[in-house]
Order: C-alpha cells, then structure tokens, then sequence
C-alpha cells in the first residue's frame, strides 16, 4: 500500500465525516471490498491539496452502516453503488435507489459479491 | 404554480450517450432533477475474477473509449508500483505523449458537441476536422484510431521513429494553428458567450465539497490537477495547471480550451526531450496488496483502487472515473436554470457516462 | 411514376439514420459521429443522422445489450416506421465483445432486435460504418420489393 490506511469503527464515521468537511477535505469516495468471510471492507478516501488519506470501515454484510451523504453530498452515488453491487444497506442516503441504481429490476441482487460468480459459457 | 415533471433521456438528441434526467420544473425553470443510470452498465470492474492481470488491460481500456490509453496507463501504473517495476525513461515519456494526444482529441471533440448543444453547427464541424489530425497520428502511431492499446505492465509496446516524431511535430503545429483561428469565436462570440456566461454556475464552494473534478473544478478556481502528482513523466516537464474562476458553463469552456493548447505544448516539449532507451521491462511476479493510483483524465481525475492477493486474478479493481465524480455536481448546478438551457449544462460537466457505469 | 416510386426513390437515395448507444465505451459513438463530420462527411450520400426514431430508416446501435437498455432499445425499433433496416456496429453490438461474461450484459444487438448488417472492428472505423449504411441500403431495397 503506498498510503497509510487509519481503521475507524462504525460510531466513529459519522464525527470523521464532519471532521473532514469542517477541514475542507475532498470526499474521492468508497470503496468497497468483500474480504470472503461475510464482512466488507468500506475504505473512505479524502483529498486535499491532492495528498490522499483514508480511512478503512469493515462491517458485516447485514449490517446497516451509516450514511455520510447527510455530509457529503457527493458520497450518494456510491452508496447508493454499493448498495447495488453487495447488497449494503445504509442508513440515512439522501436519495435512495434502493439497490436499482444500476440494475434492472429483474436482475439479482448484489452481483459483486463472491458466491455469486458464475462464468457463462 | 403546477410544477411539471420532465423526463430528459434516456435517448435524447444531444446526448451521445444514455443517460435518464427528471427534471422538476416551474413554468420553464428546473427546480430539481433527479439521475437514472444503469443504461451503459456492465459490470466489468467483476470480470477481474475471470480475466487474468494482463488480460485486464484490454478490459479497462474499454471503460471508455475515449480516454482508453489513460485507463490503462493508471492501471498499468498501480501493478508496475506494486510489482516493483523500474518503468524506463522513455516509455514514461511515450507515455506522455499518447496521454496527451488523448486529451486534445478529447477536449476537441467536447467542443464541437458542446458547441452543438446551443446549435452551433459550423464550431462542432470545425472542431472534429481539427481532430481528425489527431486521430491520423493515433492510427499511424499505434494501428487504431481510437483505442491505441499501447500499455503494457512494465512499458509500452510501441516505439515512435524519428520519422513519426517529426510528422508529429508538423501535424501538431497545424492543429495549433487552427485552434488558434478558432479562438475569437470559441472564446469571444457573441452566441457562445450568451448561451454559456452565467449559466451552470457552481461556486468555489460547492464545487470542493460536491467533490467535482478536472476541468469542472478548476473552472470554479481550484488550481487543482492530478498530473501536478507527477507521474510518468509530467514531473520533468513545465506546465501549470489551467484555471478560471467563474464556474460557470463559460468558464469551463474556457479552461478546456486552454488545456488544449496546453497539451499541445506538453507532447511538443515530451518529444524534444524524449530519453534514448529500452521501451518496457519484464515484470515478474504477481500482484499482491492493495494500491490506490490517481491520474488525470481529458474530464478529471482517475482512480484506481487494487487489491491483488498473489494469484493471477485480482482480488478487487474500483474505478472512480471522473464523470462519476461530476454528477452530484451537475445536480447542484441544474436548479435555477432554464430548460433550454439543460443540454448545456449537461454537456459542460463533459459526461461521460460508459465512464460513469462501468 | 406512381407517388409510391418517388417515395421509394428518396427513401433509398437519402436514408435517415437515428444513433442509440446501447452500452458501448463510446468508442464506436464518436466514430459514427466522426462519420458526420468533413472528413467522412456521409450527407454527401444523402444519410442525414436525426434525433426522432419517428423519423428514421436506418437504426445504428453500438454496444451491448444491457438488462435495463434492452427495453429502450426495443422501444425505438418499435418506433421506427417499416421498411427499417438495423445495422450492429463494433464488437460488443456483434456479440458482447470484451464485456460477454460481465454479468449485467444480456449480449449483442440481435438478442433483442433483428439486425440486417453486422459491421465488425473494436471500435469499427468509420470507413466500415459507411460501408455498413449502404449494405442496409440493398436490405431496405428488399424489403420494398425492388431488388
């Protein structure tokens, strides 16, 4: 990794959102990753003066994880992403998808997630 | 006053490519509008589970085809970091050139469709005749026109003769001039000047903390640009970043015609100091760890995240494209605006929306 | 000549061509607009690119076809008034291309829609694609019953 990710736990997001907007930092955005043991990894990226620092979440995937789109307007298309693609729901989006940002209504859900992985022939 | 809703989309004369808009109007001002997307999406960002590392060049590249060789640069870029790759002189400095072929083609081609949105025809016309001069050293360069597929892990995979430099040269100082002849209308017309100045307009503000990027935030006069990161190799080359400050559709105009310009200079001065020696390297190994790499694409900043764990396939690839960055932006700009001037504000962010879906 | 015939004349002389990107990397969309552009110029044959599906002869559709486009696409066939040809253009309209086992992607055009002229390439050049427009000529041509 060539920068240094600090881990934060989910009651600490919401104060870390309005710290760095009341710092002026960028929201870059999330980022997430299933580790395959029924956890997701939410990583926050934040810019500013194009110096990164980041900031690593992990949740369970039934868990409702805060949303920072109250803050950080811009954080609502990949919340609303994720929620599409691992099936993550988050608690207070400022415009809700409902897990159809991407998807058709017809088409499973959370498609990124590791069991679903098929190969077509 | 009855508020109507409007759909904008998803098939919409000035929009090359899907994208849906509701639109909440009051007689003929837009209150809010709200975006549907998923109609250019794929899901490729999934196939890293079924294409191997190298496979995957192929694959990012084809996120969007406009800026192909920038995708693959950055992604070429993070595995070579990872890997520990010593990337020769004169690959990062091929580099440089094809990155910046990519974004004066691109930047002309978003003037003639921004241009079209307000009806100018002659300036999109003009625009992408100038461009096809760039296309013409794409294709003679690297054997397509749009996807040029010159990245590999460890280089690049095309070298440029002194024949092909010079050509580039003259073709380069041709498109200069013909920018330059355009300049007065681009910059000073009468009819760009009413249908853009004072419409779109996103503050300083705004535009930090809705997180836009590239060309839409430097327009609202932030000095900010992923290539002053330094990689390949803007680092040794002088540039400064574009700015204006009225962050309006005009203001971005402005900032891309300027960078035009810009990378006009920029191939110039990487082609008269490009270093003699080895294109690529072999890179051994596999990928393992995670990386996060920025660059700067035609319509912002690109961001790859990747999480190898030593086997072939990647663990996980993200791509924070530009476009994706620019829509909560977009939303901010459209309330206030008046509906015939919808596809201008749309088109000013420069979506790209293959870029914004994946 | 019957007004039949001077209908059928300008239909085959001037088709009217409306765009749809289906899910493509916009690799294709700017050839096909560079097709409009002095280089190519395609009007000089008459082929006008248009806005309204209401309006056109010729659909040209780049890219895959995806779960939530697949309806949009359908729509505009529908739209279209007969005789109308369909032209896929580039290798993901042909087959899915690159992005064939992405799981959102149902695949090419013709899983959909009926297409009467394949124009290959990743993306296909604009040479190709004019190529493409006047093969769907001699295909609307049989459709009227005059080849």
């Amino acid at each position: 990794m060539n920068d240094v990710i600090t881990r934060i736990t989910m009651d600490e997001l919401p104060g870390l959102a309005q710290k760095m907007f009341g710092e002026g930092q960028r929201l870059a955005t999330l980022t997430a990753v299933d580790l395959g043991d029924g956890t997701l990894d939410l990583l926050y990226h934040f810019d500013k003066d194009l110096v990164l620092s980041h900031y690593r979440l992990t949740v369970p995937k039934d868990a409702v994880a805060p949303s920072i789109s109250g803050v950080y307007f811009a954080a609502l298309l990949v919340e609303n992403e994720i929620k599409d693609q691992f099936g993550l729901n988050f608690s207070g989006l400022a415009l809700d998808f409902g897990g159809h940002l991407y998807l058709a209504d017809e088409v499973q859900n959370a498609p990124f997630c590791k069991l679903s992985l098929t190969k077509k022939a | 006053m009855a508020r109507t809703i409007l759909p904008f989309g998803p098939q919409h004369p000035v929009l090359p490519e899907p994208i849906h808009l509701t639109l909440e109007l009051e007689d003929e001002i837009v209150v809010s509008a709200v975006p549907a997307l998923g109609y250019v999406h794929r899901g490729l960002e999934k196939l890293c589970e079924v294409r191997d590392f190298h496979q995957m060049i192929q694959i990012v590249e084809r996120v969007c085809g406009i800026c192909s060789k920038i995708h693959a640069m950055c992604y070429c870029q993070s595995l070579e970091e990872m890997m520990g790759a010593d990337v020769p002189r004169r690959a990062k400095y091929l580099r440089v050139v094809w990155s910046e072929l990519h974004r004066i083609h691109s930047h002309l081609l978003w003037i003639g469709l921004f241009a079209d949105a307000f009806g100018f025809e002659s300036l999109f016309m003009q625009c992408w005749r100038i461009r096809e001069r760039i296309m013409d050293i794409n294709e003679a360069t690297t054997g397509n026109r749009v996807v040029v597929s010159v990245n590999v892990i460890g280089g690049v995979r095309r070298d440029l003769s002194r024949e092909h430099q010079t050509w580039i040269g003259e073709q380069l100082k041709l498109v200069e001039k013909e920018v330059l002849a355009l300049k007065s209308t681009i910059v000073s017309d009468y009819t760009v000047k009413s249908r853009t100045q004072g419409v779109g307009v996103l503050t300083k503000d705004q535009a930090h903390q809705l997180g836009a990027v590239g060309p839409v935030l430097r327009a609202s006069g932030w000095a900010q640009d992923a290539r002053m990161l330094g990689y390949a190799a803007f680092d040794e080359l002088d540039f400064e970043p574009v700015v204006e400050v009225d962050g309006d559709c005009y203001a971005r105009l402005a900032v891309r015609f300027r960078e035009v310009l810009q990378s006009v200079d920029l191939v110039r001065q990487a082609l008269t100091r490009l270093p003699e020696g080895e294109i690529s390297v072999p890179v051994k190994g596999k990928p393992n760890g995670e990386i996060i790499t920025r660059v700067e694409q035609p319509r912002g900043e690109l961001m790859y995240y990747i999480k190898g764990d030593d086997t072939k396939f990647l663990d996980r690839l993200r791509i924070r494209t530009p476009t994706f960055a620019n829509i909560p932006p977009l939303l901010a700009m459209l309330p206030g605006v008046e509906l015939a001037d919808v596809p201008v504000v749309v088109l000013s962010i420069d979506p790209c929306i293959s870029c914004t879906e994946r | 000549m019957s007004l039949t015939d001077w209908i059928n004349k300008g239909r085959l002389k001037s088709p009217w061509v409306v765009h749809f990107d289906c899910g493509s990397c916009n690799g294709c969309d700017i050839e096909v607009l560079a097709c409009l552009t002095p280089l190519y110029d395609v009007e000089r044959f008459g082929i006008l690119n248009i806005g309204n599906p209401k309006h056109a002869d010729v659909l040209v559709v780049t890219g895959t076809v995806n779960h939530r486009n697949k309806t949009v696409l359908k729509n505009i066939y529908d739209q279209m008034p007969g005789p109308k040809a369909v032209i896929a253009v580039g290798a993901c309209g042909l087959s899915g291309g690159v992005f064939r086992e992405a799981y959102n992607v149902v695949g090419g055009v013709d899983k959909v829609i009926p297409v009467d002229v394949y124009v290959p390439g990743c993306p296909a050049k604009p040479e190709s694609i004019i190529d493409g427009v006047v093969k769907a000529l001699d295909v609307v041509k049989t459709k009227l019953g005059l080849a």
